[in-house]
């Protein structure tokens, strides 16, 4: 970190813990749960929105002086949907099948709360290294989230991590499984999603008890 | 008259927006603290995508599809512009929100009162363009069909963020752990009210094995792997979301 001062350095780390987009300023879930079953695209898409959120937050702060602020959210979506049709095309021409599964959630990264929020709030006001690196924070913290949901729910509900058999072979019953362990076909389905998220929520706020909210 | 039928408990019950598929969270979960504001953005949500999804439609149809631009002549046949909808999907619905918000207070004072402040906001809903991104996605054939399908899954988040609103107006009162108070407890919720709607995964194909023997056998090897015993439960109504999640080769 020598090469960032400690404010800047803060604007990268902050979004990782204690202002969370996902735990806690609850952004940019919508496109996020749905493609976590596997852990291969929760990291791609976590790569995606880094992508997307970095580029885009230097763009928005490179011309924040020459948008009229009443169509700014037009041009917002304008410059979202170009990088994300960028990463779309490379998607479809390096990882095809890949590109199959997130099928329509990378066109929805657009819409993606956490992209638009940190346009307001943050490149709309800043030069673009902070910017930049405000992106990368965000977007970086969306991904340990991303990461952390992919990597149960792969493991428990597949017993695969990247597709690699790590708990041995449930047909064979080799590994675990030659002790009786079963894949919980429970963490496959859509909403087992949320409930892993509803668990990280629990243990962050049970650890940081500032976080706790007032009902 | 039976598509449309099919089609419309489809999308609110079996592919519900927020359920099976995790559009609009965001405003879900910020905007269902009270019953009343949430009847507003899912009235709102169910206005924009009527009129969004059959506008996106006939883009798709006549402008981006592969060798939709046949109708210009035949030398244009060959185009393939569908890499431009997400560009221009964004844009129709950026711009008709804003149409919307100008003719509702035009014309309609009050329910500019009650929607007023969420129709901007509704631009950057995910359910509003994956509602047209899923539109484009399942090859729905007819205009009509687009519409119901605007109107329907519109009506699925509407019922969802009514039905959370109203628990977490009763959830008040009760004893929730507190680093569970808030957001966390909506997730769980949310969750298990998902699992609940997937038992609504059969109501359509009950009986009706003929349905799609191509899709049953597809889904039927993906299942075996991942979970050998409830492969019974599992029909291929769950294709169009286990697609999504599961597909493991």
């Amino acid at each position: 970190m020598a090469l960032l001062s400690k404010k800047d350095a803060n604007l990268i780390l902050d979004p990782l813990a204690d202002n969370n987009p996902i735990t806690i300023q609850v952004l940019g879930i919508c496109s996020a749960l749905a493609i976590t079953a596997e852990l291969k695209a929760s990291v791609v898409m976590a790569l995606s929105v880094i992508f997307v959120l970095g580029v885009g937050n230097v763009v928005i702060s490179l011309i924040r002086n020459i948008i009229p602020s009443k169509i700014r959210i037009i041009v917002q979506l304008i410059v979202v949907a170009t990088l994300v049709i960028v990463v779309d095309q490379v998607l479809k021409a390096f990882a095809y099948e890949l590109s199959k599964t997130l099928a329509v959630f990378v066109g929805l990264i657009i819409t993606n709360c956490i992209i638009m929020g940190r346009f307001e709030a943050f490149a709309l006001g800043n030069g673009p290294w902070k910017s930049f690196l405000d992106g990368i924070g965000n977007a970086l913290g969306y991904g340990v989230i991303l990461i952390i949901v992919g990597f149960f729910r792969e493991l428990l509900g597949s017993g695969t991590l990247f597709g690699i058999k790590v708990l041995g072979d449930p047909i064979a019953k080799t590994g675990v499984y030659a002790f009786g362990y079963e894949n919980n076909g429970f963490m496959i389905i859509p909403p087992a999603a949320l409930i892993v998220v509803g668990i990280i929520i629990w243990v962050q706020r049970s650890r940081n008890r500032a976080l706790i909210e007032e009902n | 008259m039976l598509e449309h039928i099919e089609l419309f408990f489809k999308s609110i019950f079996i592919d519900n927006m927020v359920f099976a598929v995790f559009l609009g969270m965001c405003s879900y979960l910020a905007v269902s603290k009270k019953v009343a504001t949430a009847v507003g953005l899912g009235a709102a949500v169910i206005f924009v995508l009527a009129v969004t999804v059959p506008l996106n439609w006939l883009l798709d149809q006549y402008l981006l599809q592969e060798g939709a631009l046949s109708w210009l002549g035949p030398e244009y046949a060959d185009y393939n512009l569908s890499f431009l909808s997400f560009i221009l999907f964004i844009a129709t619905i950026a711009t008709m929100v804003q149409l919307v918000e100008i003719v509702v207070e035009r014309f309609s004072p009050a329910l500019y009162n009650s929607l007023g402040i969420f129709l901007p906001l509704i631009a950057v809903n995910c359910a509003i363009l994956g509602g047209s991104l899923f539109m484009q996605a399942r090859e729905i054939p007819s205009l009509g069909l687009a519409f119901n399908y605007g109107v329907s899954s519109g009506i699925g988040w509407f019922l969802a963020i009514l039905a959370i609103a109203a628990i977490r107006e009763k959830i008040r009162y009760s004893n929730v752990p507190a680093p569970l108070r808030g957001l966390g407890i909506t997730f769980i919720i949310t969750g298990l009210m998902g699992i609940g709607f997937q038992s609504f995964g059969g109501m359509l194909t009950g009986g009706d094995d003929s349905a799609a023997p191509v899709e049953e056998t597809t889904v039927e090897l993906k299942i075996k792997e991942e979970k050998k015993e409830e492969k019974e439960e599992i029909d291929e109504q769950s294709v169009t979301y286990n697609e999504v999640n599961l597909v493991q080769e």
